[in-house]
């Protein structure tokens, strides 16, 4: 990533390449607006960096779960045709998108 | 048929129904004639489906008739717009899923239906729940009935403003970071986000999977009460939900606090914080101690990481989430694409409005290569600490007082293009999302200009019965609270 800190200490953020990688395009007025908005953010959230957290264990979860299992049984999932009918573009009762492989 | 639908309650309705004063037909016309006489101003839906609802009222009428019954048998409720109702649209507020019909019920929308419940509507919201006004709705703009040029809040500000308004019953909602509590005290409702996996999330569209809870918006703490306990329980479709009792909430609750210890934590009396709703919080904090409770100061010293922590966790989850929206399946595929990468990354931008698009670039930013410890894992460990401070405080509080916001609803279009700020104003709600614990807003006063302000309870987890006492006797003891002047018009 070619992200740097420049000489007031802010991290510039490459936003269109950020926004790559989620596969989400943008145009030049959203990444100017974006670039901003965005760097303070990230220097606002920078403050959690002053705890000291070496000993505490990370919380992914709100409650502590472990795995759920259930036996592997074939159940009825959702009907094709509803499924289907939200489809954007449909063949042979499939989803069509556009060409991959030459 | 003389019975005066603005202030009429779930348990009102039902007694009404019972009582053979109105049928759920009649019930329906009504709540839609009020829908007709005001959400051309107020904006709480963004679809009425009075066929589908009047099918499902009569019905119920005839279920009735037939000597069966069920707890909400024949209520209009209105519908987040993010929660799946088979056969009806589910936008999210976002241009992304236009005209997307939901195959299936969420869960809790299978549960209200079991019991009887009549869907009336899509309620507005922020796309994919992300806002704190309703204001990133694609769709239209949701205003506040007690002030219309307020925001409702958000980002069930729709399900707020509908129950607020009078053009429904009660509402669900959805809270992934105080989304239920801050717009029902914006509108003067009550709201109650439950526990982390008290409810199953199965068919609630995911913004943030640890933090989301559906919940439910209503005129009172009973109906709360009522409609958390139908939709609880455990769901093979949910791994997340929660093999826990599901105490009777609706019942048994006591008109004073004795006995009950509540504390009052220090850090979400912040500094700024509106004088009007600093005066109304402790006003309120006085009725619960002349209810017998003891009120004792605590402290909950991580609080000021919280928005930090939340805005991390959030948007990594976020990111990760929306990442379904790609075109292929269902929803909005752009035009014109040359090949499966260039649809993702077209759909996605016509799709997502700007509050949504920034989102996912900080969530996979705090998730990337190199930044990952820095941001995701650290703030995963700050989420710790705050879930440990609440730990803390409830070994010796049944329950915590606390403003829900520092200000009351602001003007539409305020702070819309400072991020950072309008993200600051989830101080006191973003943390019982991060510890998974139970809060509920109450109306409590109203500020000089006229706006609601309410006041939070927060409980541990799975303790919501804690939470809906204190609110209920504390809301029999505050009385009655004046209507907005939009329902006598």
């Amino acid at each position: 990533m070619v992200d740097e800190v420049d000489q007031d200490g802010i991290e510039r953020i490459d936003v269109r390449y950020v926004a790559n990688l989620a596969r989400l395009y943008l145009d030049d007025s959203e990444v100017d607006t974006f670039q901003g908005q965005m760097e303070g953010i990230v220097e606002y959230v920078k403050q959690i960096g002053e705890l000291d957290l070496s000993e505490i264990e990370p919380t992914s979860h709100a409650r502590p779960i472990q795995n759920i299992l259930r036996e592997d049984v074939v159940s009825p999932g959702l009907d094709h045709e509803l499924v289907m009918d939200n489809a954007p573009r449909e063949k042979d009762g499939q989803f069509a998108v556009p060409q991959i492989i030459e | 048929m003389g019975i005066e639908i603005s202030s009429l309650t779930v348990h009102g309705a039902l007694d009404a129904l019972s009582g053979g004063e109105c049928s759920s037909e009649e019930l329906v016309r009504d709540v839609v004639a009020e829908i007709a006489k005001r959400d051309a101003e107020v904006g709480a839906y963004v679809s009425v489906d009075e066929e589908l609802a009047l099918e499902q009222a009569r019905a119920a009428d005839a279920a009735r008739s037939a000597g069966k019954c069920g707890r909400l048998l024949g209520v209009p409720i209105a519908i987040k717009d993010v929660l799946n109702v088979e056969g009806q649209s589910c936008t999210c507020g976002s241009k992304i899923l236009e005209g997307y019909t939901s195959p299936y019920d969420a869960t809790a929308i299978a549960k209200l239906r079991a019991e009887g419940a009549v869907f009336l509507g899509r309620a507005n919201m922020d796309e994919f729940a992300m806002g704190s006004t309703t204001q990133n709705s694609a769709y239209k703009v949701t205003h506040n009935p007690w002030n219309l040029d307020c925001v409702p809040g958000g980002s069930s500000g729709g399900s707020a403003a509908a129950v607020a308004a009078g053009e429904a019953i009660a509402a669900l909602g959805t809270d992934t970071g105080g989304s239920i509590r801050q717009p029902a005290s914006f509108c003067g409702c009550v709201g109650l986000k439950p526990s982390y996996g008290r409810i199953s999330r199965y068919g609630l569209v995911a913004f943030a999977s640890s933090l989301d809870q559906i919940g439910p918006i209503t005129k009172n703490v009973r109906d709360a009460a009522l409609l958390c306990e139908v939709m609880s329980g455990v769901d093979k479709m949910d791994s997340s939900s929660m093999d826990e009792p599901i105490p009777q909430l609706a019942v048994d609750l006591p008109a004073d606090l004795k006995g009950v210890t509540l504390g009052l934590p220090k850090e979400y009396f912040v500094d700024g914080m509106d004088d009007d709703v600093r005066r109304g919080v402790m006003a309120a904090v006085e009725k619960c101690r002349e209810l017998g409770a003891e009120i004792k100061e605590v402290s909950l010293p991580h609080t000021k990481y919280a928005v930090s922590t939340y805005y991390i966790i959030a948007t990594a989850e976020a990111s990760a989430n929306l990442a379904r929206f790609d075109g292929v399946r269902y929803g909005k595929r752009a035009e014109g694409a040359t090949d499966p990468i260039d649809m993702y990354g077209k759909t996605r931008a016509e799709g997502f409005g700007a509050e949504v698009k920034r989102r996912i670039i900080l969530g996979t930013y705090v998730l990337s290569s190199g930044y990952y410890d820095a941001y995701y894992l650290s703030a995963q460990k700050v989420r710790t600490l705050i879930r440990q401070d609440f730990e803390k405080v409830f070994e010796d509080c049944d329950a915590l007082l606390a403003p829900v916001t520092p200000s009351p609803a602001y003007r539409i279009g305020e702070n819309l293009d400072d991020p950072l700020q309008m993200y600051l104003g989830d101080i006191c709600t973003v943390t019982a999302n991060l510890a998974g614990i139970c809060g509920l807003s109450v109306p409590c006063a109203m500020t000089e200009s006229g706006l609601p302000v309410g006041l939070q309870i927060l409980g541990p987890a799975f303790k919501e019965e804690n939470i809906l006492k204190v609110g209920h006797a504390y809301e029999q003891a505050r009385g009655d609270m004046p209507l907005p002047e939009i329902l006598k018009r």
